[in-house]
């Protein structure tokens, strides 16, 4: 099977109001893909459907061939240990090291001894340049390293799915170029599939093999970052240019500025 | 009128459906804690922050609990010429009602509501959907290790308290106001009955553990994740715990002395 998730006509809402809706899509092995969109879109709601955070109300998402079912708490597990996910902010134990939290899911899903534990803890860090930085607590230490240091906790156990969720947020150009090129060389070196849910063009362009764009809960546009970079879907385009109006308005929708001046009314 | 009925209705509802669900995952502690045995040190490091923590605490207000009653029981027993009978007076309260019923209160101010932060604060944090996305159940590896340990904690403590009470009474009694000190020890090895009075102290303060932890650590899983829900959670911890103490108290009183 050459795509490792799949989403098949999925529909979901929070309780009146919808999130997504007809969602098809496919994530293939071995690939880097990018789920992007403005605020509010439905990006991470796509991520917390594939890790079975969320259950949809119609539709379907399977992970290596298996319907990911929130109600099967066994089988769930079991398929978690597959995957990995960043979180926005990275989401360390904040009453351990930066080691214990490397070695979290070690201790927690083998058996290894303490010794071997250690070594491929520090060989974590030592990817994502933090070996020596085990001792430290996540108060010690920046955001952009405590996304680092979340990113080797993710990793620890080889998943075979990577999702990342908004990983470039509120880091500066060197920890965002730094974690990008992490994304990337440990999709390849793991020979693992990506899930990037980013707004930031620039990065998330760089290192993807696909993009989705998401709008309202539905794909608008498709393609690899070159098709959405010459695309003329004025969704994209104001999307990859930035440009402050379009068909994500300025304002939010309502009553015009005449009529709640009450201009046109008054004598 | 009709807005009044389908306000219960809907206050009806969501308890029922609030005590389901704190029930199941009641059950999901108890059910998910067989694998804690073979990681005890688990529990250990919680009882280490919830019970040496509030142990200072516990110790100084058993200490002037102890001055209070040991002043109190004198002027009352004075009246009526039975002063001796002063230890077992400060004996019988402490290990029967105000070792178990104080120490919870303290507990749940001390140690309930830091438990209840805690757990807010690592659900607003996104540590416990970072677990459940390694894998790994919050309520075997964060809830579960506290509840036990705070039951474990509790009697731990209420003996302490009442132990520094009635040195307290002591002091008091016998060193300050002049009781007879043998009357003092033998009047309360005579009165109190290890079964009836101390084990039933015992079990009232495993009861109280499990209410005042359960609650505690239920409060903090089901916080919003934001500051104001953390600090609402939090609230709810002191008063539900301390309502449930006192209500508990009641009910084991009647069940156990009557």
């Amino acid at each position: 099977m050459s795509n490792l998730v799949e989403i098949r006509n999925l529909h979901f809402r929070y309780g009146e109001r919808p999130i997504l809706s007809a969602l098809d899509m496919v994530f293939p092995r071995g690939k880097v893909i990018a789920v992007m969109g403005g605020s509010g879109s439905g990006k991470t709601t796509v991520l917390r459907l594939i890790g079975g955070q969320l259950a949809p109300q119609s539709g379907s998402v399977t992970v290596k061939g298996e319907r990911v079912d929130p109600s099967n708490v066994r089988a769930l597990y079991a398929m978690r240990r597959k995957m990995g996910m960043l979180f926005q902010h990275g989401a360390l134990f904040t009453d351990m090291s930066v080691f214990d939290n490397v070695a979290f899911p070690l201790r927690e899903h083998t058996d290894l001894p303490e010794e071997m534990i250690h070594d491929l803890v520090l060989m974590k860090l030592h990817t994502v340049g933090l070996r020596n930085a085990a001792q430290l607590k996540p108060s010690e230490i920046s955001g952009g390293m405590a996304r680092r240091v979340a990113l080797a906790r993710t990793i620890a156990l080889d998943p075979e799915l990577i999702m990342y969720d908004e990983p470039f947020a509120g880091l500066d150009p060197i920890s965002m170029g730094m974690t990008a090129n992490l994304i990337r060389k440990l999709n390849d070196a793991l020979g693992s599939t990506t899930i990037l849910v980013s707004h930031d063009v620039q990065e998330s362009f760089l290192i993807a093999d696909y993009v989705y764009f998401l709008s309202k809960g539905a794909i608008v546009a498709q393609g690899t970052p070159a098709e959405m970079m010459a695309s003329s879907d004025p969704y994209v385009r104001q999307f990859v240019h930035a440009e402050p109006d379009g068909p994500v308005p300025f304002h939010y929708p309502g009553k015009s500025l005449a009529e709640d001046l009450g201009l046109g009314t008054r004598a | 009128m009709i807005g009044f009925v389908t306000a219960l209705g809907r206050w009806t509802r969501e308890t029922i459906a609030n005590t389901g669900f704190a029930a199941r995952v009641l059950f999901e502690i108890v059910r998910s804690s067989g694998g804690l045995l073979r990681r005890f040190r688990l529990i250990t490091t919680q009882i280490h922050f919830i019970g040496n923590y509030s142990l200072l605490l516990i110790a100084v207000s058993g200490l002037f609990v102890g001055f209070v009653l040991g002043l109190q029981g004198y002027y009352t027993l004075n009246k009526y010429g039975s002063e001796q009978a002063l230890g077992l007076l400060v004996a019988l309260s402490l290990t029967r009602e105000l070792g178990p019923v104080v120490t919870a209160l303290l507990f749940a101010g001390r140690a309930g509501t830091s438990l209840t932060a805690e757990i807010g604060l690592m659900k607003a944090g996104e540590q416990l959907s970072a677990m459940e996305m390694m894998a790994v159940n919050p309520l075997q590896r964060v809830l579960a290790p506290r509840f036990w340990a705070g039951v474990i904690a509790m009697p731990i403590l209420a003996a302490i308290f009442s132990a520094v009470g009635i040195f307290g009474g002591y002091i008091v009694g016998v060193q300050l106001i002049g009781v007879d000190e043998g009357a003092f020890w033998s009047q309360m090895q005579g009165g109190v009955d290890v079964w009836n009075d101390v084990l039933n102290g015992v079990l009232k303060s495993v009861v109280f553990g499990i209410a005042v932890t359960f609650i505690a650590v239920y409060q903090g899983y089901q916080s919003q994740p934001t500051p104001e829900g953390v600090a609402r959670a939090t609230t709810r911890t002191v008063v539900m715990a301390s309502l449930s103490v006192l209500w508990l108290d009641f009910l084991l009183t009647a069940l156990m002395f009557s």
